[in-house]
């Protein structure tokens, strides 16, 4: 919407691989070259991106911006600068607001406090249901057909646990090419659930919330999704069992995909024998071995993308015993440092890789046509047997190998430092809320600038 | 022994038994006409209690007061997130009044841990039962108590029936009574042992009448009736024969062998009504017991290092008798 002033950056090493110039007109690329190969235009600025790293800019399919209702706890201005300071310049806003954004006026509100933001895309989710009461569905068609065009719905918080009324929400959102983001946990297997179901929450006295009742749902929503032809997208998988679900559901061809979040790449139950409440987040923290499987999940594209599932409490709602706090923890600015720690510093992902499951592949499974670009690799020799397939993510070889920015591209654009190290500090967070699990520690990688259709959100690691 | 007892795991062997034998000791005062010390005189011990107890209330209050301890009981009914205000704004006004030690009883686990751990308050926490966690000075008076009547616990086996999954006295005494050598049995229906169990120290079993016959001592928890409603088991007369200990059963275990109850006791439940009078039973002896542990664990905590007893000797202590003082929190959501 802005209409940006041209900008050059320069020596910026376009995902991880060589320094190239890029030349940003009129929110888009307009000349791709060799470091030194691209000229500045007068009038231009120039930004010196030696040594950093460009990616496509990050796309979060999981945010919870609290806005309307818990404005104590975020709004859109304040967790979208957050999103832009993180790296982003697109989030997906989950409907469990208050009221839950599950009409058109809601999600229009929502995206409309978004455009009025400016530091990043708001992509609102619908509710599936009305008032994600899981009882009767929320006006879908409105939704999806309204300005928000809404193509991602979610009762997030809560499971679509009825068989029959997911059935048909996979079914029904068919008719606008949208997609359920399910939720997976079985209600009745989690009731008061506390932490990971394991030895530990036998030993701290804390009621367990078992890996089978995330992993039944996302098994019975795969073959529901098969059985009726649509799309499947699990929130914030957790476990190694669920991993190997979705990994058996995509090898029959299914069209399921699936997010992780940053904390459960690097964050462990062990972290709970402290009862501190930073720590409590749902999905729980699990297990090193289920570590382990989200990595391997993540790196050979079983796992689609990374999400954060930022969720912003007020320090009242942390700041208390652990059966009384809230779940969840905020990411918007720390998620790329902990990928980067998890996966790149790992050697389980390069960077081309990072761009992939942070904004190629997010902003297909969301439909969001502006972000997430990249000129796609030369036709692989596979392709022919690919080619009259519906256009999906899940194809790994598309952003990593030789895809690459081009000219014509919408220039929704991060650079990030590799080489920086930094310690969270929750006190210095855009975000309103301070509940990270990672204060006090040392991260990799650090988000120096974002550009949002050409235009710098952040500048030098600032708002710009 | 550290500033805090959070679990009986912070205790290694030789504070356990440290608190054993100060409990000895200090137990032979309650023969004596004047049964208070002066060692605690002028500290303040705070019980806040955010669950009903009346019997752990009442235990840790006589153990603070024959210390000489200033004493404030500190009730607050109900969670903090149901009402009322919250564990911090409580902790923060004990902090105020300058309480030396806060024995704290909570439904939530880890409430203590919070306590101690948050910088909200600077003073000892006891942690008097918290939510299905721990409960660590019962399991030090079941330990004083079979060790008074069997001699030390290297090598004897205690079987441990019943709620395990919900029990927090459980929970500190595994890990108290593996600390102490003892060798464990837990016996309970399936449904009621925690996932992961088979990591605890000890042995596992689903048969009772096969462990009776090598216990040295059998403890018998509480269980809720209302379990089965939540489908842990069909039915209380179910339970009752599968796992309670009735008059058959106690005819089954060693002659030396004796049977404990933390209480509150489900007569006809998971002990017969018989074998809870009978003169094997050590049930009204532990409760007797857990006013000494509590004066040996707040001694401990606070009072130094010196001969507990040692400091006894003068009458003058019972000064300050009967100087506690009792209000209730605000039972109403601000």
């Amino acid at each position: 919407m802005t209409m940006a002033g041209e900008w050059l950056i320069r020596g910026a090493r376009e995902l991880g691989r060589e320094p190239s110039d890029l030349l940003l007109r009129g929110g888009l690329i307009a000349e791709v070259g060799p470091a030194g190969s691209v000229s500045a235009p007068a009038g231009a600025q120039v930004y010196d991106a030696d040594g950093l790293v460009l990616l496509p800019g990050l796309v979060d399919l999981h945010t919870h911006l609290r806005e309307p209702g818990r404005e104590d706890a975020e709004t859109v201005e304040s967790g979208t600068l957050a999103a832009a300071l993180g790296g982003y310049t697109a989030v997906f806003a989950m409907p469990n607001t208050e009221p839950a954004a599950d009409t058109a006026g809601v999600v229009e509100q929502v995206w409309r406090l978004g455009r009025e933001a400016g530091h990043c895309d708001v992509q609102p989710i619908g509710a599936v249901t009305a008032g994600r009461a899981g009882e009767t569905f929320a006006e879908l068609g409105a939704m999806a057909e309204s300005a928000a065009a809404v193509r991602i719905f979610s009762d997030d918080g809560n499971c679509v646990d009825d068989a029959v009324l997911m059935r048909r929400a996979l079914e029904y959102v068919k008719a606008f090419d949208g997609v359920i983001a399910q939720h997976a946990q079985e209600p009745r297997l989690t009731q008061a659930a506390q932490m990971n179901e394991g030895e530990l929450s036998g030993v701290l006295g804390l009621t367990g919330w078992p890996a089978a009742a995330e992993e039944a749902v996302i098994a019975r929503d795969a073959l529901l999704a098969a059985h009726v032809g649509s799309r499947l997208h699990v929130c914030h998988v957790s476990t190694a069992g669920s991993v190997e679900i979705i990994r058996w559901a995509k090898g029959k061809g299914w069209n399921v995909t699936a997010e992780v979040t940053p904390h459960h790449l690097l964050l462990t139950d062990e972290l709970v024998r402290s009862y501190d409440p930073v720590y409590k987040v749902n999905p729980p923290l699990r297990t090193a071995d289920d570590v382990a499987a989200l990595r391997a999940g993540l790196a050979d594209g079983t796992i689609d993308a990374v999400a954060t599932d930022h969720a912003p409490h007020p320090v009242e709602d942390k700041d208390c015993e652990w059966a009384a706090a809230a779940f969840g923890m905020v990411g918007l600015e720390t998620a790329l440092s902990v990928v980067c720690a998890a996966m790149v510093e790992t050697g389980l992902l390069d960077w081309a890789g990072v761009a992939d499951r942070m904004s190629v592949r997010p902003a297909a499974i969301g439909r969001l046509a502006d972000h997430g670009q990249l000129q796609p690799a030369r036709t692989p020799r596979t392709s022919g047997s690919r080619a009259g397939k519906a256009e999906l993510p899940g194809d790994p070889s598309r952003a990593s190998g030789t895809a690459r920015f081009a000219n014509g591209l919408v220039a929704n654009l991060t650079l990030v430092d590799p080489a920086a190290r930094w310690t969270v500090d929750p006190a210095t967070l855009a975000s309103r809320s301070r509940n990270t699990p990672f204060a006090g520690r040392e991260l990799p990688a650090r988000v120096v600038a974002t550009f949002l259709r050409g235009h710098p959100t952040v500048i030098d690691g600032k708002p710009a | 022994m550290k500033k805090h007892l959070l679990s009986t795991a912070d205790l290694s062997r030789e504070d356990a038994l440290l608190v054993l034998d100060t409990a000895e000791e200090l137990a032979r005062l309650a023969d004596r006409p004047i049964k208070k010390l002066p060692t605690l005189r002028g500290r303040t011990v705070v019980n806040l209690f955010f669950e009903d107890s009346t019997r752990t209330r009442i235990s840790f209050e006589a153990a603070a007061k024959r210390l000489s301890a200033d004493v404030i009981n500190f009730t607050a009914k109900g969670s903090s997130v149901a009402k009322g205000e919250s564990l911090k704004d409580t902790a923060l006004t004990l902090e105020a009044m300058g309480a030396d030690a806060v024995v704290v009883r909570h439904s939530a686990s880890g409430a203590p841990h919070r306590l101690a751990t948050s910088g909200w308050i600077n003073g000892s926490v006891v942690n008097a039962g918290d939510g299905t966690h721990e409960h660590p000075t019962q399991a030090l008076l079941d330990a004083y108590t079979m060790r008074r009547h069997l001699g030390s616990l290297d090598g004897r086996r205690v079987t441990i029936v019943g709620d395990v999954l919900h029990s927090r006295v459980a929970r500190s005494n595994v890990l108290l009574l593996a600390t102490l050598g003892a060798e464990v049995t837990l016996v309970a229906p399936p449904t009621l042992l925690p996932v992961g169990v088979e990591g605890w120290p000890g042995e596992t079993s689903y048969d009772l009448d096969a462990v009776l016959p090598t216990s040295d001592a059998v403890m018998m928890l509480r269980v809720q009736r209302e379990r089965m409603t939540a489908a842990y088991f069909p039915s209380a007369r179910e339970y009752s024969r599968r796992y309670g200990l009735d008059r058959d059963r106690l005819g089954a275990l060693p002659p030396h062998a004796i049977v404990m109850h933390p209480g509150p006791m489900n007569r006809g439940m998971e002990i017969a009504a018989e074998v809870a009078d009978c003169d094997r039973a050590v049930i009204v002896e532990q409760v007797a017991n857990g006013v000494s542990i509590r004066m040996a664990v707040l001694y401990l905590l606070l009072g130094g290092s010196e001969p507990a007893a040692a400091s006894s000797g003068t009458g003058h202590a019972s000064r300050q008798a009967g100087d506690g003082v009792e209000f209730e929190a605000a039972e109403v959501a601000r």
